[in-house]
């Protein structure tokens, strides 16, 4: 396969479930915001693991378990390279980016943040990227502050950043992708700026880990978190990124086994990163699942993913923009491959109920950025999201399907 | 293309989603409740105003999906006039229906939500008017939400 053209039909021949109709129309899966489908490649894993080298790792003595360590630990290093981080050691395996952002908060957090702290947020977090820095204002009386978002085209009004990094601050916590906008924010500079300031980054990458290269030191960010369900690995495992040093004066986040060197009645001592923050028997499938789904990306070029994730944005954007009565949420440029919208009097559940009927898998809903639908003044927005397997015909289908739905609704 | 939907969408559904009746405040009430449907952020807030046991009048505001807007608008339609009674007895109707799609006779333009069982993400949109009327009755001032429902 040539790196610079993929063969895009080729590779939706990877994924089984795309091979289907629902409701008696062939299925359209714009749904990819909330999950990606897994192609063959990572199927085959999962099923060869658990039919050849299941077994508990680390500590193990016998074959199988050897096997299965050296496949866990092997994914670390696998995604490690994926984000480009220095070492494997600054790799910890978590169940997705929620968890990853909430062991920051709980053990980076807890150990730095006191009453009177600032931890600085943009408007268009995700509930993954908010919820964990309330509670834990709530916990040490740190307040919380947030960048401002424009309007409906949903950008950060960086004019208004300078004000809010104040020496108070401590902690600035970003989403590189919004996942109900589409906004790609400018991750680098803002981390550069906080930086300047000694505040620490951290970057929720769920939208863009698996849609573009990410190199987190070309970022310049503290941590960096992901799910591997978004990019086409399994459910139920994702990576926490973190610096070495500041990985190694946190605290554990959750105690048992697998995080220790040697236990006591009164006490224990614990491994350093990433073992200290992974008590317990690990998902250890889920890492080999998402190693081939690193592989399987990287053969097709997240330069090239992203080349064709924002054609079809950008196309989507433009056929629905020439309809009336319908309000696009989002950047007009640059737009990652996702577009947000409401039909005039029409409820974003309606829509995504006879879109179904169509065969066209959508989400409505506030996608879990509740404030920010609030700041617009919505309850919710239909969502078509994609992935390298959408096609330009779906999305003019999908069009057809909306156009429709209009009609249904009397416009 | 949605012709299989039409179970879903019956015409008078549609027209009340389009002109919801009774979708107004109600200053001469005497209980109210809201409906919260946190999946998708829709509010409905319901008015009644009691005589005793007798609802005089009763009506609803807030935002919500063409079923739970429909729901609510013939819920007012129903309730009005009536008594507490019937409106809690209906209720129990009203959620059987919804959730098995068995009608009972005496549900009258009710019926038209049969439907809504084949389609178990919209339950809980048509049952958020119903469980905000039962909160009113009982003067819950706390409010409904879809989540801590059996629905």
């Amino acid at each position: 396969m040539s790196r610079t053209s993929p063969d895009w039909s080729a590779l939706r021949k990877d994924f089984p479930i795309l091979d289907q109709k629902i409701h008696g129309k062939p299925l359209i899966y714009f749904d990819n915001a909330a999950t990606s489908q897994k192609p063959r490649a990572v199927i085959d894993a999962l099923v060869h693991y658990y039919g050849h080298d299941n077994a508990n790792v680390h500590r193990g003595i016998h074959e199988l378990s050897n096997r299965s360590t050296m496949a866990f630990e092997a994914a670390r290093v696998r995604s490690a390279k994926f984000i480009n981080a220095r070492s494997a050691d600054e790799i910890i395996f978590t169940r997705g980016t929620t968890e990853g952002i909430n062991l920051v908060a709980n053990s980076w957090g807890g150990k730095n943040l006191k009453a009177g702290d600032v931890i600085l947020l943009t408007e268009m977090e995700h509930h993954s990227n908010l919820v964990p820095w309330q509670m834990l204002a709530q916990r040490t009386g740190a307040k919380l502050a947030y960048v401002p978002v424009t309007g409906d085209e949903a950008h950060l009004d960086l004019a208004k950043l300078d004000s809010l990094l104040t020496k108070k601050v401590k902690l600035f916590a970003m989403v590189h992708i919004s996942n109900s906008m589409g906004t790609v924010n400018p991750v680098a500079e803002l981390c550069a700026r906080a930086r300047k300031l000694g505040i620490t980054t951290l970057v929720d990458g769920a939208q863009s880990a698996g849609h573009c290269l990410v190199d987190v030191q070309a970022i310049g960010c503290d941590f960096f978190a992901f799910s591997g369900h978004k990019i086409c690995g399994p459910t139920g495992i994702g990576v926490l990124w973190g610096r070495q040093e500041l990985l190694d004066a946190m605290p554990p986040y959750q105690g048992g086994g697998e995080m220790i060197l040697s236990v006591e009645y009164q006490k224990t001592e614990f491994k350093k990163a990433p073992h200290r923050f992974e008590a317990g028997t690990p998902d250890i499938s889920g890492p080999i699942g998402l190693h081939a789904a690193m592989d399987y990306l990287d053969a097709i070029g997240r330069e090239n993913i992203w080349k064709h994730d924002q054609e079809l944005a950008n196309h989507a954007y433009e056929k629905l923009a020439a309809l009336k009565n319908i309000r696009l949420f989002g950047p007009k440029q640059n737009r990652a491959g996702l577009v947000s919208f409401l039909l005039k009097d029409v409820h974003a559940h309606d829509v995504v109920t006879l879109a179904d009927q169509a065969g066209v898998a959508l989400r409505g809903g506030h996608h879990c950025t509740q404030p920010l639908m609030h700041k617009l003044g919505v309850e919710s927005t239909a969502r078509a999201s994609f992935y390298f397997y959408n096609t330009k015909a779906e999305v003019d289908r999908f069009v057809e399907v909306v156009k429709e739905i209009q009609k249904f609704f009397g416009q | 293309m949605f012709d299989d939907l039409n179970d879903l969408y019956q015409q008078v559904i549609l027209d009340h989603c389009k002109k919801p009746r009774n979708f107004h405040e109600l200053p001469a009430a005497t209980c109210s409740a809201q409906g919260h449907n946190p999946l998708c952020g829709d509010q409905l807030k319901l008015f009644l105003a009691l005589d005793g046991d007798k609802i005089n009048d009763i009506s609803f505001t807030g935002s919500g999906c063409c079923i739970s807007k429909a729901s609510a608008s013939l819920l007012t339609d129903f309730a009005k006039g009536k008594t507490r009674g019937d409106l809690e007895n209906m209720f129990g109707h009203v959620r059987e229906m919804i959730t098995t799609g068995k009608v009972a006779d005496d549900v009258g333009k009710l019926a038209v939500f049969a439907g809504v069982h084949k389609y178990p993400a919209r339950v809980k949109c048509a049952m958020l008017a119903w469980h905000a009327a039962m909160a009113a009755l009982k003067g819950d001032q706390k409010p409904v939400t879809t989540e801590s429902e059996e629905i």
